[in-house]
């Protein structure tokens, strides 16, 4: 497909602005280059990104079992609150007075996210989630220097953890430790007790653990931490699994970061943009970056926390994502919170009991909202790799699973389906899975070959990474 | 209540009975029993759609929306074309993952593509990422793309946007770096104070252009001071004012970062928003975050890949670059489009609107008493003095009109293409009747 730069004409273009009702202006120096953007009609315009469109597999495209990224239906009720005028025509530097709606969006969604995952106190302002990671973190590390305990400088992380916790740590200063996972995908206690001590600043995890298991020891693990001086971090990227049925905040955690793209039904817009809401206990309130939304009389204002690390951002926050997240939890309510996690649960226990037929499960017990299989053994009997499958799912309509991740285990395919899908949907993926596995031990080289049916078939990653091209030169390149 | 699960309770005890527990709850056997929330989670009922419809309505309407609004301070209200919208609302376009599985994501890869190649058209530079979170962060990011071992104190000006500063100091707390404000001197970059400030250690210095009170930087004599100290010249720019300003190429960057909202993002409360980073030839893969690259597939059909992923966490864990995950992809879509639609001639014409009106302003403001506080050229955006802020915003505020931000020598005022000379000389009057 043609890039926009190689359509239309010169000379072709949209009619969108009045001509000039005041004296023009030219400044002393102005630019000499061409801009060099595209010049295209309306109609070439719609056309190309059109044809755009339909070479990417959305959500409403199929079955999207990507695991640790909960691709859940994402509500349109969501989309058109978050279009409101009230909020999309609001300048971030009005008068408080002229921004009560969005100060209550704000401070609803805190308070509800607060009782959801058991913190005291939330900021908006972290973008993403591996922000808000960094964000959590640098509240740790003011939390240990205001202190004066200036001889915390590690962060303890599980092998297991998703690749952003340690570059996260990185970012924030601190040297990262890493510890085994035991046999059974948890964090190893004893490993963890002999990693603690006096330059322990935090212990960052995620429960449930990125294998899909709920760690059965976690108030023994946040224990061995605050024993030992540290703070203990969630990553939220698997709330999904327990929101509304057990807390982060009761299982001893002080700091969290939600992904309200994940687990709050926002899109993920191709990569983006998303929001990493930090939440936290009491103690780590006056760290907060700054501005936070108070309450004040029937109204609310803005205030600066009082040892506030800074802001990690521009303005507030991702605002009009929030919005559509506070939409989601409004509709589901106290109901239907923990009933979204419950049936995550059991459509990927239920999957997972399909599959286990003929594919291995890396840790073969009750999961939470995720499984990871190994496809080790089918590697070694038939070359056929979990790339392979998932390059097979492909011409099946069916998003792959998460590949070779968590990194403890060979070969791995992670599977969420979340609760948004049907048991029908989840009976044809399964039926898909099987019948490739199946194809594997006959006809391997299929999978090799897969995908046929897509845009393009498998790309020449090596070779983009060895002569980059990043950018359209010009027709004569 | 709401809910988006589709399965009966039939379904459900269909499943219950193939996984072998006769309740969900069976499945939490793991989770500590005295942990469990049961029923005391504290939250309302929930709502159908049209109560939430009304619920969340009311709240964006007690928000006011100034139908004239002269403020900009980094957040910038442009002309949006109608084709921007009815593109970015495609929901394969909004649901979709980050492009991890090439063969299906040609769209959004080739999307991203096309925005770097815009990115660098309007910067001059060679090598642009697919975005990152907003402005403040890509100028903050810029720090670990120049400081080694040696080179290890950052500068900014002090004439560059406060949350950017803040924003930059922030993530300076976290990885030791010292960061130097370099003083300002009549509403530009001391460059005197600069020459005598950077030093060995000098790992950077950032310089916002049109700063923040509108001004226009001397960028190119700036970059040559920056060089002679053997430091990164990292610029900021508004993307509009690309359209009309010399290049931060043309000036000697070595990275340009600038907050991509004006290219057709709403304004919308502070966000989402869009940060840029490009880069030369020598730094580019220094850069954060997301790259697409162009490649081939096994049938020699051009495709696109995220690539040179090598730098990034999902491979390299503690030893990556940068801990980014996500970038703003629907917001480097958005601005793709918009770039599209504009053209060099709308992009052009947006900017010298902006610039004329903006001085048209100035001078009627001139005439009633409210003084330039700085000399010089200025862009879209300037400081006047005002011996009554309050009065003035607020006559301006009961006809509808936002007024310039106060800062600490008077008003910051704010003119883009969207506001018409007729409103201009309304505000203008009417600031008249109150000084």
């Amino acid at each position: 497909m043609k890039l926009i730069f190689e359509k239309g004409a010169p000379g072709q273009h949209l009619d969108l602005l009045p001509s000039c009702d005041v004296p023009e202006v030219s400044l002393t120096h102005e630019r000499q280059p061409e801009l060099g953007l595209p010049h295209v009609s309306e109609t070439e315009l719609t056309r190309h990104y059109t044809a755009l469109a339909k070479r990417v597999h959305g959500v409403n495209d199929g079955f999207y079992p990507l695991g640790s990224c909960t691709m859940k239906y994402n509500p349109k009720i969501n989309e058109d609150m978050a279009a409101l005028p009230g909020f999309t025509q609001i300048h971030p530097l009005q008068p408080e007075s002229t921004v009560q709606g969005c100060m209550e969006v704000y401070a609803t969604a805190e308070a509800l996210l607060g009782e959801i995952t058991g913190m005291d106190a939330m900021t908006f302002q972290p973008a993403a989630g591996a922000h808000g990671e960094f964000t959590g973190l640098f509240l740790i590390k003011a939390y240990h220097q205001h202190r004066g305990d200036s001889e915390r400088t590690k962060i303890i992380v599980p092998d297991s953890a998703h690749g952003t916790n340690p570059a996260s740590a990185v970012m924030a200063g601190y040297t990262v430790v890493n510890i085994p996972s035991g046999p059974d995908g948890c964090v190893d206690v004893e490993a963890l007790r002999s990693a603690v001590g006096p330059d322990t600043a935090g212990l960052m995890l995620t429960n449930p653990n990125t294998v899909g298991i709920f760690d059965k020891n976690i108030l023994e693990i946040t224990r061995i931490v605050h024993d030992a001086g540290g703070l203990c971090y969630y990553d939220g990227a698997n709330l999904n699994a327990v929101m509304g049925v057990v807390r982060p905040g009761d299982m001893g955690f002080d700091v969290i970061h939600l992904n309200l793209h994940k687990t709050f039904s926002t899109p993920h817009g191709g990569g983006g943009p998303g929001s990493g809401a930090v939440g936290c206990k009491e103690i780590l309130r006056p760290f907060l970056p700054g501005p936070v939304v108070v309450r004040e009389g029937d109204g609310f204002r803005f205030a600066q926390p009082e040892h506030s690390i800074g802001r990690v951002k521009d303005f507030y926050g991702n605002f009009t994502v929030v919005v559509k997240a506070l939409t989601y939890i409004l509709t589901l309510g106290k109901e239907g919170i923990p009933d979204a996690a419950k049936n995550a649960v059991l459509n990927a226990n239920y999957m997972m009991k399909r599959l286990k037929e003929k594919y291995h499960m890396a840790y073969d017990v009750t999961c939470m909202h995720e499984f990871v299989m190994s496809l080790e053994d089918l590697l070694h009997e038939t070359g056929v790799s979990a790339m392979d499958i998932a390059k097979g799912l492909l011409d099946n309509g069916i998003h792959p699973p998460t590949m070779y991740f968590p990194l403890i285990v060979h070969e791995a395919l992670m599977i969420e389906p979340t609760e948004t899908e049907s048991k029908e949907t989840l009976d044809e993926a399964c039926d898909v899975f099987l019948k490739l596995w199946d194809l594997a031990h006959s006809d391997p080289q299929a999978l090799h070959d897969a995908p046929k049916t897509t845009p393009v078939r498998r790309l020449d990653e090596v070779g983009a990474a060895r002569n980059p091209v990043l950018r359209y030169q010009g027709e004569n390149q | 209540m709401g809910s988006y699960i589709p399965n009966t309770d039939a379904q459900r005890r269909e499943m219950l009975h193939a996984v072998g527990v006769d309740t969900i709850d069976a499945l939490f056997e793991s989770v500590p029993r005295d942990m469990l929330v049961g029923d005391g989670l504290k939250l309302p009922a929930g709502l159908s759609e049209l109560e939430v419809r009304r619920a969340v309505t009311a709240m964006a309407e007690k928000n006011r929306i100034y139908p004239t609004v002269l403020r900009g301070a980094g957040a910038y209200r442009h002309f949006i074309p109608a084709v921007v919208k009815s593109v970015v609302n495609r929901e394969e376009l909004v649901t979709a993952y980050t492009p991890y599985q090439a063969e299906i994501s040609q769209g959004i890869l080739q999307s991203i593509f096309e925005f770097q190649t815009m990115i660098c058209s309007l910067t001059g530079m060679d090598v642009a990422n697919a975005s990152v979170y907003d402005g403040g962060t890509a100028a903050a990011e810029s720090i670990a793309m120049c400081k080694d071992r040696k080179r290890t104190r950052a500068y900014v000006s002090a004439c560059a946007h406060p949350h950017v500063i803040e924003t930059m100091r922030t993530y300076c707390f976290g990885s030791g770096t010292e960061l130097i404000v370099v003083p300002e001197k009549d509403g530009r970059t001391d460059t005197d104070a600069l020459k005598d400030m950077l030093g060995a250690d000098a790992a950077c210095f950032y310089l916002q252009q049109p700063n923040y009170y509108g001004n226009v930087e001397d960028a190119a004599a700036i970059g040559e001071i920056v060089h002679a100290a053997g430091a990164k010249y990292v610029m900021g720019v508004n993307p509009i004012a690309c359209a009309i300003m010399e290049t931060p190429a043309a000036c000697g960057a070595d990275i340009a970062v600038g907050e991509g909202q004006p290219l057709g993002l709403d304004i919308a409360f502070g966000g989402p928003y869009l940060g840029f980073m490009a880069a030369t030839k020598t730094m580019f893969r220094k850069l954060p975050g997301r790259i697409v690259g162009q490649t081939h597939d096994v049938e020699g059909n051009v495709g696109y890949v995220l690539t040179l992923t090598a730098r990034e966490q999902h491979i390299r864990r503690e030893k990556a670059s940068s801990n980014i995950c996500s970038n703003q992809a629907l917001c480097a879509l958005t601005a793709g489009v918009y770039l599209t639609a504009m053209g060099d001639e709308g992009l052009r014409q947006a900017a010298r609107l902006s610039l004329s009106k903006a001085h048209y302003l100035a001078a009627e403001l001139e005439k009633i008493g409210l003084k330039r506080v700085h000399s010089g050229e200025f862009f879209h955006e300037f400081v006047t003095t005002c011996g009554n802020t309050d009065a003035v915003l607020e006559a301006l505020d009961k006809a509808g009109i936002l007024g310039g931000l106060p800062v600490k020598d008077g008003i910051l005022w704010c003119v883009t293409e969207m506001v018409s000379r007729e409103e201009l000389d309304k505000a203008a009057a009417i600031i008249k009747e109150v000084c």
